[in-house]
């Protein structure tokens, strides 16, 4: 399905938002849905984006700290970048916006949209961290080796695979460097959570859909999912199979027609 | 040159084959494998070959802080401090090398810890402070790329409260306090000496080499060629700030085996030697280099450097070759600590005399034949004078 949509050439560009220089990713017409990407790191055109570039204009920044964009001297917690996220969306005068987050960039986004969705349309949080339910397990994954983190995020490791033999510049080690460390200034402790997000989440009035791989190895679905639902008054909860950490890459047509589907929701 | 000795207290009787399903003997390995027991001797035994050495005639005695592992098992050197101060010969120092300043929530106990610890001794407490190794803040959960920032607060908190007329209130960006009022204050004024043990970081070097601080550097788990390297750089350093330091500023913290003959050292200290840097010095990178723990720039030359180190088995000949063990007889030892002594600066030797399963019997032979033999003949040692003039040409 994927293969018949001609694929989006970005701009990039460098958007200045609360003195921090923000690579950025633009494709698509249409009305905005703002990307926010994981501990990985991002300022990469996924494929699924193609598609959803033919209705939207995708908005697709590197986060403070992350990438080509700047570590600014405020970047310290999450509640820094919440804030710098609605500082974006003014700075574009972005309204009816769909917010697609993944995994650390969900719980970046339900951080600003807990302050104010006075331009969010909806809310979209793939496998994202920001709550802990108690006596779940969860692995560390500031003990894995890269290998193992890449393993982790896929249930097919045949992707994984893929990833692992791809080459890899100078470049983007120093950048996958970089993500690391603002991966942990946000998340190291507590792990990847704030135990006071949960206390809020009343307050995110949009619609909201929760997508999570039903093999999710790094945030258990089941308990994690129920706990979001739960939480948001308007939630949606899809469980997609065959899926690890990722449901936008590994199951990119499940995850594009979910989407769409919300979207078409909230604009009904 | 003068000479402390160096205990560590690794869990000796670990099981060795626990790396077949560990990775490592820190933070993750179960504690299922410490017998209480086992653990409690250790201690005592420890306890024994520092006061031992106290009694030899060693200047002082060493003991530091690692967390959850099979390492190290000192989490609260001021505990051991306490447990020696009134046990050892009385004039021997103490030297805490060093207290972990960004892993503990509040520096300002550390202060009063020391305070005590100096007052009880009179004076004969030196105060070292690190930012703990890598797997410290997996270990304690704490933000590893808040670590430089939280270390210089908390040092800078710790000096004002053993100098500032108390009550003072301190308002820093993490530790926030309405009323400083050290009691006990330090019994040394203005202060006890501040030791700063490094694996060689350059912001280290500058911070210790400081003029408001000169602070003592002692270089730690490095080779040799390391060692000159970071002398040279916190003389660099000194005369940058326009002073010449001293090489009583300068220490290197280095493994020691000492018999009666090169073959006996090296047939007594192999399995051990070998089981230090092999089983209880095991480390993935992950654990060791957790991210932010230093710049950007450093961690990729430390990633890249440690490529080698925690690439395979290390034998104790490699170990000699870089200049990580020192080995030997009496005069072997001597003359190597000598050469080293001409080429790197330092007056201060941190004496490792005792290394992971190394025994009882052997450990007490180390420190015995150390004192007996090597300390005297390098006394009088001392480092070139002219080195820092020569290296600044």
């Amino acid at each position: 399905m994927s293969a018949t949509i001609a694929p989006v050439t970005p701009r990039e560009e460098y958007l200045t938002v609360d003195g921090c220089r923000t690579y950025t990713l633009r494709g698509g017409e249409g009305p905005p849905l703002l990307y926010i990407h994981g501990a990985g790191g991002g300022g990469v055109w996924q494929p699924w984006m193609n598609r959803l570039a033919q209705r939207h204009e995708i908005i697709c920044p590197e986060m403070p700290g992350f990438g080509r964009s700047d570590t600014p001297d405020w970047f310290e917690n999450i509640h820094d970048v919440a804030y710098f996220v609605l500082d974006l969306m003014a700075k574009l005068d972005l309204r009816g916006t769909q917010v697609v987050g993944s995994s650390l960039g969900g719980w970046i986004a339900a951080e600003a949209a807990v302050r104010d969705t006075a331009r969010m349309a909806g809310l979209t949080l793939l496998g994202p961290s920001g709550l802990h339910v108690r006596g779940v397990p969860k692995p560390d994954i500031f003990l894995w080796t890269p290998e193992e983190m890449t393993r982790a995020m896929f249930h097919d490791q045949r992707l994984a695979e893929a990833v692992l033999g791809a080459p890899v510049s100078d470049e983007m080690l120093d950048r996958q460097l970089k993500n690391r460390f603002a991966a942990a200034r946000l998340m190291w402790a507590p792990r990847g959570y704030d135990p006071h997000l949960e206390k809020w989440l009343h307050r995110i009035a949009i619609p909201a859909l929760i997508v999570w791989g039903a093999q999710d190895q790094v945030l258990p679905a089941g308990p994690y999912a129920e706990r979001w639902a739960s939480l948001l008054p308007r939630a949606t909860v899809r469980i997609l199979d065959n899926c690890g950490h990722i449901p936008q890459v590994e199951q990119q047509d499940a995850f594009c027609a979910t989407l769409e589907s919300f979207i078409g929701s909230t604009q009904a | 040159m003068r000479f402390f000795f160096f205990h560590l207290m690794p869990y000796a009787d670990l099981d060795p084959d626990y790396d077949q399903t560990h990775k490592s003997s820190w933070v993750t390995l179960p504690n299922s494998y410490y017998d209480a027991a086992k653990g409690a001797d250790l201690y005592h035994r420890y306890l024994d070959e520092l006061e031992y050495a106290a009694e030899l005639g060693f200047e002082g005695v060493g003991v530091n802080e690692h967390h959850q592992n099979a390492y190290g098992l000192m989490p609260c050197p001021n505990v051991f401090a306490g447990m020696l101060a009134r046990r050892m010969a009385p004039e021997a120092k103490i030297c805490i090398l060093g207290r972990a300043l960004p892993v503990l929530s509040n520096p300002l106990s550390v202060a009063e810890e020391y305070a005590v610890l100096d007052n009880v001794t009179r004076g004969r407490i030196i105060a070292g402070f690190v930012r703990g190794i890598g797997a410290e803040y997996h270990s304690l959960a704490v933000n590893p790329t808040e670590s430089h920032a939280r270390f210089h607060e908390a040092h800078d908190l710790i000096i004002a409260a053993w100098t500032r007329p108390g009550p003072f209130a301190w308002d820093g960006k993490y530790y926030h306090f309405p009323h400083v009022n050290l009691w006990p204050r330090a019994y040394q004024n203005p202060h006890p000496p501040v030791w700063i043990p490094s694996q060689g970081s350059k912001e280290t070097i500058e911070f210790a080499a400081d003029p408001s601080r000169k602070y003592v550097y002692l270089q730690t788990a490095a080779p040799a060629a390391t060692l000159f390297k970071t002398m040279q750089s916190y003389r660099d350093e000194a005369e940058r700030q326009g002073y010449q330091s001293t090489p009583d500023q300068l220490g290197w913290s280095i493994k020691i085996y000492v018999a009666e003959t090169d073959e006996i050292a090296r047939a007594e200290a192999k399995p051990h030697i070998e089981s230090f840097a092999n089983k209880f010095l095991r480390m993935p990178q992950e654990y060791l280099l957790p991210p932010g723990y230093t710049s950007l720039a450093s961690m990729k030359g430390l990633i890249n450097s440690r490529k080698t180190i925690t690439g395979g088995y290390r034998t104790m000949e490699q170990m000699l070759d870089q200049g990580t063990f020192i080995c030997g007889s009496p005069q072997t030892v001597i003359d190597q600590l000598a050469a080293y002594q001409q080429k790197g600066g330092f007056n201060i030797v941190m004496a490792g005399l005792h290394f992971g399963t190394l025994p009882h019997a052997l450990t007490m032979k180390n420190i015995e034949i150390f004192a007996k033999q090597v300390m005297p003949a390098l006394r009088g040692a001392t480092a070139p004078t002219e080195m820092a003039r020569v290296a600044a040409e």
